[in-house]
C-alpha cells in the first residue's frame, strides 16, 4: 500500500510540475487572436471582438489577467506564452519598449486624438492604438455644498465645511500615497515631475520634486493634511464608497467613478479640480488606454489587422463604450456621445487642461517615492526634507 | 520486493539462495502503469524539448527516465527505490530554484535585460523601421506561383497604392525593387488584387502563418533606394526604413541621423549609451555582472541600512509572534484543561474559530479594521490611534493580528501536550506538597516544553518568512521618510519582493542577491535553533 501511495504522489507531482509551468496566466487555447486585459475591460470587449472575429472568419478571445497585467504580460511574452494584444495605459509604453515586448503599429485612420497618439508614442514610433482617454475631475455632492464649481481649494474647503458633510474632500491617499490622484494639487502648488525640453519632450534631468516648487506644493499638501482635508485613511478602497454614501462633499476621481455614483443616486455636478489660491492652476494627469501588439504574438498579422480595424471606424469602440463608458479617443465617437452622455463628455473638456504623463521606463520608480512622500507629508512629516529625499530617490532611479 | 538483509536479522542472503518473491499482482500492475506513465511523459516531452532547444532539460529528462527504469526494473538498487522519489522532488522543487536564484544573483536580470544581446539588437533594428512620412499605404495580396506550395513561397507581393487613382498593380519579390506588374492582367476589386493568372493568393490565415518570412522580405520601395516595403496586416503594406543599425565592427548602434550609441558600462551593466548618458531606451541585455549585486548590497549605505533594519524587525516580528501566541495559547489550554471548567468542549471549539477562517480573508478584514478614521477598532473603543500611519503602532497592529491568527494553533498543540502528561505526575506532585502554581511551572511547563519546543522552533522559522502576514495587512507600510524600498513593517522577504516585483520596476538580479543573503541568514538561524532544541532535549 505504501508503495502505491508513493507512486500516486509521484504521478500527481509530475503532472502538477508540468502544468505548473503554465503559471497564473491564461492558456491561449485554439483561438486565432488572443487579447489580455484587466477585469474592467474584458466584459466590454467580449461582444465586439466576437463580432469582428466572425466577420473575418476567425476565432478570438479576450482573457482577464486580474493582477499585475503589465508584469505578467512582459514575462509571458518573453517566454512566448503571451497574447497577441494587451490593453494597457500610456505610462506602460516606456517599460514595454524597454523590454522589447511590443512592436510599433501604423495608424492610418484620421480623427484619432493626437494627444492620445503622442501619449503612446516612444522614440518616434507609435506603439499603441488608443481607444479611450481619461483624466480626473471634481465630483460635487450638491446636497452637501452650495459651491458646485469652487474656484480655489480654499473656497472648496470653506464651502465643504459650511455644508456640514462628514468629510470635505475624498481624495484617495492611503498609507503609501497615490501620486496620480494627488497630481492636480501637486502641480497647483508648483511641483512637477520632469521639466520640459524646448521641443516639448520631458527632460529627465530636471526633477521638480525636491526643488523649490515641489517643496512649496508639499507644504501646501501638508497643511491640507493638518487641517484634516486630506487623510491617509481615505484610500482607493473607500474614497468612492464614502462619496456614494453621502459622506464627502467633494470627490477627486475619474470617469470610472461615474457609474457607481449614478447608481447610488447622488445629486452631483462634475467640475474642474481647483488649484490653490494665488498659485498655479491644477493640472490633472491625462491617461490613455490603448491596444498594444505583442512582439512575440502568435498571430502578428491578425493583431495588426485588429488594431487597424479598431481605429478605422467606431464599430468596436462604440460597442465597448456601451458596456464600459469611457471618454473616446476618436472624434466621431466623441461627437456621438456629446449628445447621449454629456456628463461623461465633460471629461473630454477637462482633459484639455490635463497633461499626459511621461512614459519613460523609469515611471514606476517615480510614482512610488512621490506617492510615499505625499502620504508622509499628509501624515505630518516635514515637507522639505521628505520631498528632498523623494526627489533624490527619483533622480537615482531615472539616471 | 522488499529485502530483509539487515545485519543480524538472519543469515546474510547470498546470490545462490533463492530469494523470497513477494510481488503481488496489484503491485506488479501498479509498477507497469507507473513505468508506462514515465515512459509516456518522456516520449511526449523529448521532441518538445528538442524543438525548443532546451538541451539541459533534455539531458535531465532522459537521465531521469533511464534512472527510473534502472531503479525499478532491476534488483540492484533496492534502497534507491525508496530514496529516489524524495530525492527527485528535492532536486526539482528545492535545489533547482536555489541554483537558479544563486546564478541570477550574478546577473543583471530584470527590466530591459531579459534577453540576449543578439535578440536585443534584432529587436532594436526591427522596432526602428519607421514609415516614410507621407508615403503611400498599399493594399496587399500575397501570391505564390500556382505550382508551388503556398506555405513555402517564394512570395510575390501584389500592391496597389491607396493614393493611386489608376490602381496600378505593383509587384515585389525578395531581393527586387517594387515595380509595376508586367505579367498577365490581375483582377482588381475594391482597390485590391483579388486574382492573378498563374498565381495562388494566400488566405489571411496563410499570411498570418508566413508573417515572419514576409516581414523579412527585402523589397526596395519605388523611387527611394533606401526605403523598403513591409507588410503590416494581411491586406496592407507600407514603406519605410530601418533607422537604427548595429555596427558590429564598432560594437555600437548608429542611427541614420548619425547619432552613435557606443557600448559602455552604465551602473552595473553594459548597454548602448545614448548621448544623454543613459542606456538607449533603457535597454540592456542579460549579462554576467560578477559580484556587483552583492557589493551594491553591502556598500550602498542606503540599502544596507534598510536591509539591516528589516532584518532586526524580522527577528522581533517572528520572536514576538511565537512567544505571544504560545503564551496565550498555553494559558488558555491550561485554563480549559482544568476539570472544574464547565463546557470545555464548547469553549475549545469557540477558541478555534480564528483558526477556521482562511488566513487571507482574516488579514484583509483586519487591514480594514485598523483604518484610522473608518476602522472598527478605533470606532469601537473610541480611540484615535493612527494604526497604519505610525511605524510603531503599525508594528503593534501587525503583532496583534499575528496573535489573533496564531494563538488557536498554540492552543491546540498545548491542549494535546497537556492531555498527554499523565495524571499521576500531577498527583505525585500534589502528594509531595507542591501547590497548584508551582506544579504548573516546575512540573507541567518543563514536560510540555519538551514536546512543544520543536513546534515553537518551526513556528519561528515559518514566521521569519511569513510574507502574507505583511503583504496582505499593511503591504509593508507605512512609508518611512528617506527609505523607499523598506516600509515600516516590511520584513526581509516582503522587502525583497518589492525589490523584485514591486513598484520601482523589476530587478531580479539584485533581488536574487538579497534572497541569497536571506538564505544564508536563515541557515545560520536554523543552526542556532538546532543547538537550542538539542539543549532542551538534553534536559530530559
Amino acid at each position: 500500500m505504501k508503495r502505491l501511495a508513493v507512486i500516486a504522489v509521484a504521478v500527481v507531482g509530475l503532472t502538477a510540475g508540468l502544468t505548473a509551468c503554465g503559471g497564473q496566466t491564461p492558456d491561449r487555447g485554439e483561438a486565432d487572436l488572443v487579447i489580455w486585459a484587466d477585469a474592467n475591460r474584458t466584459g466590454a470587449l467580449q461582444a465586439p471582438l466576437k463580432a469582428w472575429a466572425e466577420k473575418n472568419g476567425l476565432t478570438a478571445v479576450v482573457q482577464t489577467v486580474a493582477t499585475d497585467l503589465q508584469a505578467n504580460f512582459v514575462t509571458a511574452n518573453e517566454a512566448k506564452n503571451g497574447p497577441d494584444i494587451v490593453i494597457g495605459a500610456q505610462d506602460w509604453t516606456g517599460k514595454l519598449v524597454q523590454n522589447s515586448a511590443v512592436v510599433p503599429i501604423q495608424i492610418s485612420a484620421s480623427g484619432v486624438s493626437q494627444t492620445a497618439i503622442d501619449a503612446v508614442s516612444y522614440g518616434g514610433q507609435v506603439y499603441g492604438a488608443p481607444y479611450a482617454i481619461e483624466t480626473l475631475g471634481l465630483f460635487v455632492n450638491n446636497a452637501l455644498t452650495d459651491n458646485a464649481a469652487p474656484a480655489t481649494i480654499e473656497d472648496m474647503i470653506a464651502a465643504g465645511r459650511a455644508g456640514g458633510g462628514e468629510n470635505v474632500l475624498c481624495l484617495q491617499v492611503g498609507e503609501s500615497g497615490d501620486a496620480y490622484h494627488m497630481q492636480p494639487f501637486f502641480t497647483s502648488g508648483g511641483g512637477y515631475i520632469f521639466g520640459a525640453n524646448s521641443d516639448g519632450s520631458y527632460n529627465t534631468a530636471d526633477i521638480g520634486i525636491g526643488a523649490g516648487g515641489g517643496v512649496q506644493a508639499a507644504t501646501k499638501i501638508g497643511q491640507l493634511g493638518a487641517e484634516g482635508v486630506l487623510k491617509t485613511s481615505i484610500t482607493g478602497d473607500n474614497s468612492q464608497q464614502l462619496f456614494n454614501q453621502g459622506k464627502c462633499a467633494y470627490l477627486v476621481s475619474g470617469p470610472w467613478a461615474l457609474a457607481d455614483i449614478r447608481k447610488a443616486g447622488i445629486d452631483f455636478t462634475l467640475s474642474p479640480i481647483p488649484g490653490f489660491a494665488g498659485l498655479d492652476p491644477a493640472e490633472p494627469p491625462l491617461g490613455v488606454h490603448a491596444f498594444f501588439v505583442a512582439s512575440n504574438a502568435k498571430s502578428p498579422a491578425f493583431a495588426q489587422q485588429f488594431v487597424n480595424d479598431l481605429l478605422s471606424d467606431i464599430t468596436i469602440t462604440r460597442a465597448m463604450n456601451d458596456v464600459d463608458a469611457r471618454v473616446p479617443a476618436q472624434d466621431a465617437l466623441a461627437d456621438e456621445l456629446k449628445t447621449s452622455d454629456p456628463v461623461l463628455m465633460q471629461f473630454l473638456d477637462l482633459a484639455e487642461s490635463a497633461k499626459a504623463l511621461p512614459s519613460i521606463p523609469a515611471m514606476d520608480a517615480v510614482w512610488s517615492p512621490l506617492g510615499q512622500a505625499e502620504a508622509a507629508v499628509v501624515g505630518g512629516a516635514d515637507p522639505k526634507s521628505t520631498f528632498e529625499a523623494a526627489g533624490k530617490e527619483v533622480a537615482n532611479a531615472v539616471q | 520486493m522488499t529485502s530483509t538483509s539487515q545485519p543480524g536479522a538472519g543469515p546474510a542472503p547470498t546470490a545462490s539462495v533463492p530469494r523470497e518473491r513477494n510481488t503481488t499482482l496489484p503491485g506488479l500492475i501498479a509498477k507497469i502503469i507507473f513505468l508506462g506513465i514515465v515512459l509516456a511523459i518522456g516520449v511526449y516531452a523529448v521532441p518538445l524539448l528538442i524543438h525548443y532547444k532546451m538541451w539541459m532539460w533534455l539531458a535531465v529528462m532522459v537521465a531521469a527516465v533511464v534512472l527510473i527504469f534502472a531503479i525499478y526494473l532491476t534488483k540492484r538498487f533496492i534502497p534507491g527505490k525508496y530514496l529516489f522519489p524524495g530525492t527527485a522532488f528535492l532536486t526539482v522543487f528545492l535545489i533547482i530554484p536555489v541554483v537558479l536564484t544563486v546564478s541570477y544573483s550574478f546577473t543583471n536580470f530584470g527590466d530591459g535585460s531579459r534577453s540576449s544581446k543578439e535578440d536585443m539588437i534584432a529587436a532594436v533594428e526591427s522596432e526602428s523601421f519607421k514609415r516614410t512620412p507621407d508615403s503611400p499605404i498599399y493594399t496587399m495580396a500575397v501570391g505564390v506561383a500556382a505550382d508551388q506550395n503556398a506555405a513555402d513561397g517564394p512570395f510575390t507581393l501584389f500592391l496597389i497604392s491607396m493614393d493611386d487613382a489608376d490602381q496600378t498593380v505593383l509587384a515585389g519579390r525578395h531581393g527586387q525593387a517594387l515595380a509595376p506588374w508586367d505579367g498577365d492582367a490581375p483582377t482588381v476589386a475594391d482597390g485590391r488584387v483579388t486574382a492573378v493568372p498563374g498565381y495562388q493568393l494566400l488566405t489571411p490565415r496563410q499570411i498570418n502563418t508566413a508573417y515572419a518570412e514576409l516581414q523579412a522580405m527585402d523589397v526596395a520601395a519605388p523611387g527611394d533606394g533606401q526605403a523598403a516595403i513591409k507588410p503590416q496586416t494581411p491586406t496592407q503594406a507600407y514603406q519605410g526604413k530601418v533607422t537604427i543599425k548595429y555596427d558590429a565592427a564598432g560594437d555600437r548602434l548608429v542611427s541614420d541621423a548619425g547619432v552613435v550609441y557606443p557600448n559602455q558600462t552604465v551602473g552595473t551593466a553594459q548597454c548602448f549609451v545614448a548621448p544623454d548618458g543613459k542606456c538607449f531606451q533603457g535597454k540592456s541585455w542579460l549579462q554576467n555582472v560578477g559580484l556587483k549585486n552583492y557589493s551594491r548590497l553591502l556598500t550602498d549605505s542606503g540599502i544596507r541600512t534598510q536591509f539591516l533594519a528589516a532584518f532586526a524587525w524580522t527577528l522581533v516580528f517572528s520572536l514576538a509572534s511565537v512567544c505571544l501566541t504560545f503564551l496565550l495559547g498555553f494559558f488558555l489550554a491550561l485554563t480549559l484543561n482544568d476539570e472544574r471548567v464547565r463546557g470545555q468542549k464548547g469553549w475549545r471549539a469557540f477558541l478555534l474559530l480564528p483558526y477556521a477562517i482562511p488566513g487571507m480573508i482574516s488579514l484583509l478584514i483586519w487591514s480594514q479594521f485598523f483604518n484610522k478614521d473608518f476602522g472598527l477598532i478605533n470606532q469601537l473603543f473610541g480611540l484615535d490611534v493612527n494604526w497604519f500611519g505610525d511605524p510603531t503602532m503599525a508594528k503593534i497592529a501587525v503583532i496583534l493580528v499575528q496573535l489573533w491568527m496564531g494563538f488557536p494553533y498554540m492552543f491546540i498543540v498545548c491542549t494535546g501536550a497537556l492531555q498527554s502528561i499523565p495524571g499521576d505526575v500531577k498527583e505525585a506532585a500534589r502528594i509531595d506538597g507542591s501547590t497548584g502554581l508551582s506544579t504548573t511551572f516546575r512540573i507541567i511547563m518543563p514536560l510540555l516544553l519538551i514536546s512543544v519546543a520543536p513546534l515553537l522552533v518551526a513556528s519561528f522559522a515559518f514566521n521569519f518568512n511569513n510574507f502574507n502576514a505583511i503583504q496582505l495587512l499593511t503591504q509593508g507600510g507605512p512609508s518611512l521618510s528617506g527609505q523607499f524600498t523598506r516600509g515600516g513593517t516590511d520584513i526581509l522577504i516582503s522587502m525583497i519582493y518589492k525589490q523584485a516585483f514591486g513598484g520601482s520596476g523589476t530587478d531580479f538580479g539584485f533581488a536574487s542577491a538579497m534572497s541569497v543573503l536571506l538564505f544564508v541568514l536563515t541557515g545560520v538561524l536554523a543552526a542556532v535553533q538546532f543547538r537550542i532544541t538539542k539543549r532542551l532535549e538534553n534536559l530530559t
